[in-house]
């Protein structure tokens, strides 16, 4: 019998509240004038501030379940929700008028906000590959309607639409991974089929197959060469502010995603999946620091930024042990709150009726703006990997973890294939200090913005310069 | 009795059939969107084929959310799909083109 006990409430009372929430939202928003709108982003914000009290109030010493083991709480999963729900609040900040300035200041960008918000958190605790289904489609029906909702821009359709074709494929090869997993393990529980895996000796076919088509659905969600192919696409076509919420919490639930199925429950797999992680690992390497050379669109060249970035995380992931994992979550964390910065500046150039997109719309940027040249100085120098911005760190984990377990010709190749990434990391920076501003008009911008975004850009230095604190916790959430 | 890998092999058809049907198709994006549902109907027959076979029935329980699930993605294709009608006047997939680089 189920009893009210045994589902454990309490241990989801984050997630509770958010979906509260995001209910409240959506149904106060339709009761609102539309120069009233202020209150549908007040609530929300205010909201969030709520689950983050609501996350920080659970400590989880051991692994809790709920939801009769549907649902886990570590503290690997603490920590990644609080960093997201903190990421999706600044992109929230951000997001306040740029959309006002394109009449797009509607409710729905808030409650598909909060709704994906819900997918990731589920996703980060899921302790089963029902959950973990449910919450990577709630997170991805959200997206595709958030980038298709400026309804009269033709790219932000035309790039919804390839992003709803290629996540719809992604989930299918997903869940025909899971069903093939499920029919050899006879289990959909993350923790059960861990232990099946263990008793099934020698070379299962069937099991081979079903991983195969996992990693491939997992990659393609992360945007790993040779699955990348929506994300210049997306990162380009959609309204920046939605831009610059792809870009930043859902990589964090990207994360947990691959932790909790591959490393959790596939473990006993792992030098199966680690030959694919290095494949595509290279691969994105290559990819994405190459052709962003080629890019004059600043989202175009932060997309394929992203996909080099990605290929790092997988170093991390790849090394199978417990420093490669903290390693990746420490280089996921840092990259999420850097990417977020990046696409904060550019949301801080916009104005209405321009799109600040090209590199050109960056020139001289330090007669403009002193101290937001600074921001975007340090944002790029750390996705460059420069110290002492907490990039140089993030990137130093991943390869300690990557020669410790004897493939120094990959950390060769990936400090190579980042030195190579440094020269259009470093056009930018050369563009706005010493270049002639084209477009000498004033930056304007709210207050709550401003403090945001030098937040965002001060944070990624002072990660920089004390990264001890961030990297014991990623150690203290795999021991 | 029809064996388990019948059933697979069914499945393994059907799955082949809507991934060849997305990358062959340049027309129309509302035989993606069949491609797509194809695709859940044929993971659907492995996840039922496997429950029964292993007398577990979470895996039929499975089958009913990701039906659920397929359906509000439908909702959205298509939702998408009128918007990109009405800034396009055209659903030719070939023609999706204008973001690249």
């Amino acid at each position: 019998m189920m009893t009210l006990e045994m589902l454990n409430l309490s241990i989801a009372m984050p997630e509770l509240f958010l979906l509260a929430l995001a209910c409240t939202v959506l149904v106060v928003d339709v009761y609102l004038k539309d120069e009233r709108r202020n209150v549908t982003y007040v609530l929300s914000q205010f909201g969030l501030i709520i689950t983050l009290i609501l996350i920080s109030q659970q400590s989880p010493q051991s692994r809790e379940l709920a939801f009769n083991g549907l649902f886990v709480n570590d503290l690997l999963a603490t920590v990644l929700k609080y960093a997201a729900v903190l990421l999706v609040a600044v992109v929230f900040v951000y997001s306040r008028r740029y959309l006002q300035d394109r009449n797009i200041f509607k409710g729905e960008f808030y409650v598909l906000g909060l709704f994906g918000l819900l997918g990731m958190m589920v996703m980060i605790s899921s302790n089963h590959f029902l959950s973990m289904y449910l919450g990577l489609e709630l997170l991805s029906l959200s997206l595709y309607a958030m980038v298709a909702f400026d309804r009269e821009n033709p790219n932000a359709a035309e790039a919804a639409m390839k992003y709803f074709i290629l996540g719809a494929i992604a989930s299918g090869m997903l869940l025909y991974g899971m069903s093939m997993v499920y029919g050899m393990t006879g289990s959909l529980n993350i923790v059960e089929v861990a232990v099946a895996l263990d008793q099934i000796e020698g070379n299962n076919i069937v099991l081979i197959f079903g991983l195969v088509f996992m990693v491939i659905g997992l990659s393609f969600k992360l945007g790993a060469v040779p699955f990348h192919m929506w994300i210049p696409d997306v990162y380009h076509g959609s309204p920046t502010t939605v831009t610059s919420y792809i870009a930043s919490a859902p990589k964090v639930a990207g994360f947990a995603m691959i932790i909790r199925l591959l490393a959790e429950s596939m473990g006993s797999l792992q030098t199966d999946w680690q030959g694919m992680f290095i494949i595509m690992a290279v691969l994105s390497m290559i990819v994405g620091n190459v052709i962003a050379i080629a890019q004059t669109n600043l989202k175009r060249l932060f997309a394929y930024s992203t996909i080099s970035h990605v290929g790092f995380i997988m170093l991390g992931l790849l090394a199978g042990n417990q420093e490669g994992y903290s390693a990746a979550m420490f280089y996921t964390l840092t990259y999420a709150l850097t990417s977020l910065g990046a696409f904060g500046v550019i949301i801080l150039l916009t104005r209405k009726g321009f799109e600040a997109e090209n590199i050109d719309d960056f020139k001289g940027l330090n007669q403009r703006s002193p101290w937001f040249a600074f921001i975007m100085l340090i944002i790029v120098f750390s996705m460059a990997g420069v110290p002492p911005t907490v990039g140089f760190w993030a990137k130093l984990a991943v390869l300690k973890a990557v020669v410790n377990i004897d493939m120094l010709w990959l950390a060769l190749l990936a400090v190579f294939f980042s030195i190579i990434g440094i020269f259009y990391y470093l056009r930018i920076v050369k563009v706005m200090y010493f270049d002639d501003a084209l477009d000498k008009s004033e930056i304007n911008c709210s207050r709550d913005m401003q403090i945001a975004l030098s937040a965002n850009g001060l944070s990624v230095l002072l990660l920089g310069l004390y990264p001890a604190a961030l990297m014991s916790i990623c150690i203290a959430a795999f021991a | 009795m029809i064996p388990l890998s019948s059933y697979l092999i069914l499945g393994a058809i059907l799955f082949s059939i809507s991934i060849a049907g997305i990358f062959i198709n340049r027309k129309n994006v509302i035989v993606l969107l069949m491609c797509i549902e194809l695709m859940l109907l044929a993971v659907n027959i492995n996840f039922i084929a496997f429950s029964h076979f292993l007398g577990d029935t979470a895996g039929q329980v499975f089958v009913f959310f990701i039906l659920t699930v397929a359906a509000a993605e439908a909702a959205i294709g298509l939702a998408i799909l009128v918007v990109v009608f009405r800034n396009r006047q055209t659903i030719n997939v070939s023609e999706l083109n204008t973001l690249k680089g």
